[in-house]
């Protein structure tokens, strides 16, 4: 389980995050949604313990990953995958190695045996024959799957998406919340996606939090959103239907 | 850019952040099996790709160096041979490093400020430690590492190739023959003058190669960030390089 308690960060005397208090159940797909620059991404590298909190605690199984000391807190992140919004496939090698790459570097499997679950985590998401390309050979929607290939290799517990659809056209998007609502049916892993994507959050969350200037302003399900009395996330939620038509459920 | 009491700060920050940083990635030698074909891959890429140019630049130096000292030494009062005696313990003590640690700071140092400067602005630096793994040792060390071991066997072959270019030129331009040069660069060898080029060279490798790392690592923004990085890693390696120049002649020499 996630948790985050009364969690503030500040850059330079800017308040990003205000208190900000979130608990994530295991095996649930929850969605932090809100508008650009509302502090979602910086949420989620606090989870991730890229970034430390200005005060406040970030929980992961009950263990305040900030008190760690830098060798547990990189055991802790072994459990973590993570698709960043670019990606983030490293230039210099193939999609196959780019994968391949945890594995190596975490695990004592055979070359063998790397190529089987290599090609088990390409499968998986649909692109079993781009193992050879360079990350420049392939699309943002072929990156972007590469990526969560990469980040489904070492068999993580959490899984965590930085805005999965952004750049993406609307087929390849569906594609992606396709494959996120599959592995976390396959994997039993919990997922957590940023976005600001409500097409994204009504068809594969569980539950969302819903962000805005710093402070975690809702939680719930998807299905509670149309009924809640918050007007901020009823504007939010209402500006994005305008957008995108009518949500898939 | 802040003036001031804060603008004077910078550096000393920056010294800080780069003290920090460099403690941070040999703190994580011990994970050097985990760093190793890194370790070898830049050591191609820094080492082994350098040669050409080095050697093109060493060439031309010692060439060059040659034909302006006998250009000099006009009166027949001086034998021949005291242009072997200037040219040799000019490319080992001076030319050799320097002139090879210039040219790396263009061909290696930019490079490692622009590759680590790209991987930090698309996340992949993110994506590394999000994966567990210590990513200012896997970054740092491999290239540090390789400038240390690289550097002085570039410095060598700069300066076999810069005295060899010499004693070409000197011959085929006429101004003294093969074995009078050698004579002349025999006669005042100093044992201690190749072995100061080597600890020059070395310290070179490390002044390169870890500002560069420093102003990578360290980036900020989108492409303009990244060429920021780069120019300042280039003009802060030339001043460091020329500062530990200095510093080295007159405590060692």
């Amino acid at each position: 389980m996630i948790r985050t308690e009364n969690l503030h960060k500040t850059f330079n005397d800017n308040p990003v995050l205000r208190g900000v208090d979130l608990e994530i159940e295991d095996g649930e797909t929850f969605a932090i949604i809100g508008r650009s620059g509302s502090g979602k991404s910086v949420l989620m590298k606090h989870l991730i313990g890229l970034i430390k909190p200005s005060e406040g605690r970030v929980l992961i199984d009950g263990v305040d990953i900030n008190t760690l000391p830098y060798r547990e807190l990189r055991r802790v992140r072994q459990q973590f995958g993570v698709l960043f919004q670019g990606s983030a496939l490293f230039d210099s090698m193939s999609a196959f190695e780019n994968v391949a790459f945890p594995l190596k570097t975490f695990t004592e499997k055979s070359e063998k045996e790397i190529e089987e679950e290599v090609n088990r985590c390409l499968t998986m998401v649909e692109l079993p024959e781009v193992g050879p390309l360079m990350p420049s050979e392939l699309s943002g929607g072929m990156k972007k799957r590469v990526g969560l290939a990469r980040a489904i290799s070492l068999r993580p517990q959490y899984i965590f998406y930085d805005e999965p659809n952004t750049g993406l056209d609307p087929e390849t998007s569906n594609t992606i919340d396709d494959l996120i609502s599959d592995l976390a049916e396959r994997l039993k892993v919990t997922s957590i996606i940023v976005t600001h994507d409500m097409h994204s959050v009504l068809s594969i969350a569980d539950r969302a939090g819903f962000i805005h200037k710093g402070k975690l302003h809702w939680v719930g399900t998807v299905d509670e959103m149309h009924r809640s009395d918050n007007n901020i996330l009823l504007d939010f939620v209402k500006a994005n239907e305008y957008q995108i038509g009518r949500p898939k459920r | 850019m802040p003036v001031g009491p804060a603008g004077m700060l910078n550096p000393v920050r920056a010294l800080g952040r780069y003290s920090l940083l460099m403690f941070q990635a040999f703190g994580s030698l011990h994970e050097l099996s985990i760093y190793r074909k890194n370790l070898f891959d830049q050591m191609v890429k820094i080492g082994i790709e350098s040669i050409p140019i080095v050697a093109l630049t060493a060439a031309f130096s010692g060439a060059v160096t040659t034909v302006q000292t006998a250009y000099q030494l006009t009166s027949p009062l001086y034998p021949k041979s005291l242009i072997g005696s200037i040219v040799a313990p000019s490319m080992i003590l001076e030319l050799g490093a320097v002139v090879t640690a210039f040219i790396l700071t263009g061909r290696v140092g930019a490079r490692i400020a622009a590759e680590l400067g790209t991987m930090r602005v698309t996340e992949q630096i993110d994506a590394l430690e999000a994966m567990g793994l210590n990513s200012v040792g896997y970054l740092i060390i491999p290239r540090v590492l390789a400038g240390v071991i690289m550097f002085p066997v570039l410095y060598i072959s700069a300066v076999l190739v810069g005295i060899g270019g010499g004693i070409i030129v000197a011959d085929l331009g006429g101004w003294l023959e093969a074995a009078e040069f050698i004579d002349g660069a025999r006669e005042f060898f100093n044992p201690f003058d190749p072995v100061f080029g080597c600890i020059k060279s070395l310290v070179f490798g490390f002044v390169i190669t870890s500002i560069s790392c420093f102003k990578g690592y360290y980036t900020r923004g989108g492409a303009e960030g990244v060429g920021r990085s780069t120019t300042e890693s280039a003009v802060t390696s030339c001043v460091f390089i020329l500062l530990a120049d200095l510093l080295l002649a007159v405590t060692l020499l």
